[in-house]
């Protein structure tokens, strides 16, 4: 995840590290080598973040501020949870990819009438979550510990729906390829509710951009484009609401985000329905999906 | 000729066992994701396979070995691989709905789609052996030769297929294309080995009964024809 936020935090860290008015240092918490990778703890002033490499500064998956565990540190989940602008109350959420917790926890607390479910790979990811990053399971929030696949299509089998689904599954050095091809995108389309609504998220740079791009709009011709460092794409199993409605939404969610220290508003600019990607790129499937190749060139 | 198309077929066959395997992989994610027990599924499916194949490659080298029966092992080998391009998805579906837990169900999955054609691949090198060994004091270096090659080109087929030919084709046609290969050298195989055998003019079962005497000079006579890449070959042939 968040690769792109490599330069903005080496800086921001740096910066930290360098000012004396910040004499903090990094602090190691936890290191274990799990079945997938190695999963890491390391605290910075106050800000405690999960890892999955030693260069923790380029590499951070999810982030915590000890003393205000409820603010969002960083900038992808905020642009996640901007996807309550195109359905503000789900009912049901399913997100593939758990970190460190941030967005169901979130979500949990935004949410007091939602069951959300969880499907992360990795147990040791879970257990890290549990004992440093405040998460919790419990009747509303279950953790599924297995392949996102898998679990979409179980659910599909089950003929379960969810109103929000949320893919955050993605590393900034490693992208399960079964997780961004045109056939996984349509079983998660249909594991949405009528008016179910997707949040993906994904890259904006690399030449895995253009191929991604077309795989999405493939299975949802068209949907919002969200880009700083990360890119999130939002979209809709129903029509996607227009402008004025996501500017009223995001204005009812101003105060119940302003908890997490972020302004509901300042997500709204980065709404886009621009398609700024070369169409014809080749789509990513089950028979074609190099993403990790592709990823690795400009 | 023939001991030149032993070694090919031995390395064209390590190829294309681990191009199937690494695609292998690719089959199975959509249905059991890509957790570690997938791969390790994959993997013990391989190596089982691959160790009873060597088991019944050596037994049938014993009746009637030639470089055309050869090529026929990689034939079937190949048109084992059609099922795979033809049922693979229902049928990792079905095999994902009768067995639930992943570990069981990847490991039945991929026993289903991939030990038949890696049980063939795996009879290959011991029966090349067979045909390329003419006696005891050059087992040794015929054998070692053969490795060499069959596991190189494991090595080319696991490097091209991961680095390149799955940023270039999809996956079927990977397959496709493997199986085409595997086709034309056992085509060639069973040629080579059919005129082989109308050269020397003798029934191959009575000249195979001979237990490495009649063969070698059967050998030898394919070396004369004058291939420059054979000379290793000359050399064991005249040393008795």
């Amino acid at each position: 995840m968040h690769h792109r936020w490599q330069a903005r935090c080496a800086g921001v860290i740096l910066a930290l590290l360098a000012g004396a008015a910040y004499p903090g240092s990094l602090r190691q918490l936890h290191a274990e080598r799990s079945l997938y990778r190695e999963v890491l703890v390391y605290e910075n002033d106050g800000v405690r973040c999960m890892c999955f490499t030693r260069q923790c500064r380029i590499g951070r998956q999810s982030c915590m501020d000890v003393k205000h565990p409820d603010r969002i540190v960083m900038n992808y989940p905020q642009m996640m949870l901007a996807s309550l602008y195109v359905n503000p109350s789900p009912r049901s959420v399913l997100i593939v990819g758990l970190g460190g917790g941030t967005i169901p926890r979130t979500l949990l607390q935004l949410l007091p009438d939602a069951h959300i479910d969880v499907v992360e790979i990795d147990p040791a990811v879970v257990k890290v979550a549990k004992k440093y990053f405040r998460f919790e399971d419990g009747a509303r929030l279950r953790v599924f510990e297995m392949d996102g696949r898998v679990y979409v299509r179980r659910a599909i089998r089950e003929r379960r729906k969810y109103d929000l689904i949320m893919l955050d599954a993605f590393d900034h050095e490693y992208i399960p390829e079964h997780l961004l091809t045109r056939e996984f995108i349509a079983e998660v389309k249909s594991l949405l509710s009528p008016q179910g609504v997707l949040a993906a998220n994904t890259f904006s740079s690399s030449r895995l951009y253009d191929h991604e791009s077309v795989t999405y709009a493939a299975v949802f011709p068209h949907f919002f484009n969200l880009k700083r460092e990360n890119r999130v794409i939002i979209a809709s199993n129903g029509a996607l609401p227009d402008a004025e409605q996501i500017r009223q939404r995001s204005e009812g969610l101003e105060s119940a985000f302003a908890r997490y220290g972020f302004k509901a508003s300042a997500v709204l600019p980065l709404f886009s329905l621009e398609q700024d990607w070369d169409r014809d790129a080749r789509q990513l499937t089950d028979q074609y999906s190099p993403a990790n190749l592709l990823n690795t060139r400009e | 000729m023939q001991s030149l198309l032993c070694y090919v077929i031995a390395g064209w066959s390590g190829f294309f066992v681990m191009a199937v395997e690494l695609l292998g992989g690719r089959l199975l994610a959509p249905t059991f994701g890509s957790s570690i027990y997938v791969w390790g599924a994959i993997i013990t499916v391989f190596m089982l396979a691959l160790s009873l194949g060597y088991l019944a490659g050596g037994r049938w080298s014993t009746h009637a070995p030639s470089v055309a029966r050869l090529g026929a092992i990689l034939i079937v080998a190949a048109a084992t691989v059609l099922p795979l391009i033809l049922f693979a998805e229902p049928m990792l579906d079905a095999v994902s709905i009768a067995v639930p837990d992943p570990r069981f169900g990847s490991l039945l999955g991929s026993a289903v789609l991939f030990f038949v054609p890696t049980f063939f691949s795996g009879m290959v090198s011991p029966y090349a052996v067979r045909l390329l060994v003419q006696d005891r004091s050059s087992s040794g270096r015929h054998a070692g030769q053969l490795y060499f090659v069959s596991t190189f080109g494991s090595a080319a087929g696991t490097l091209l297929t991961s680095f390149y030919l799955v940023l270039l084709m999809e996956l079927n046609h990977i397959l496709l294309a493997l199986l085409t290969i595997s086709g034309l050298i056992g085509a060639t195989a069973l040629l080579v080995g059919r005129t082989g055998d109308a050269g020397a003019g003798a029934a191959a079962a009575t000249r195979e009964a001979g237990a490495g005497q009649a063969p070698r000079a059967h050998m030898s006579g394919e070396v004369d024809d004058g291939r420059a890449g054979a000379r290793n070959e000359t050399g064991a042939l005249h040393a008795p």
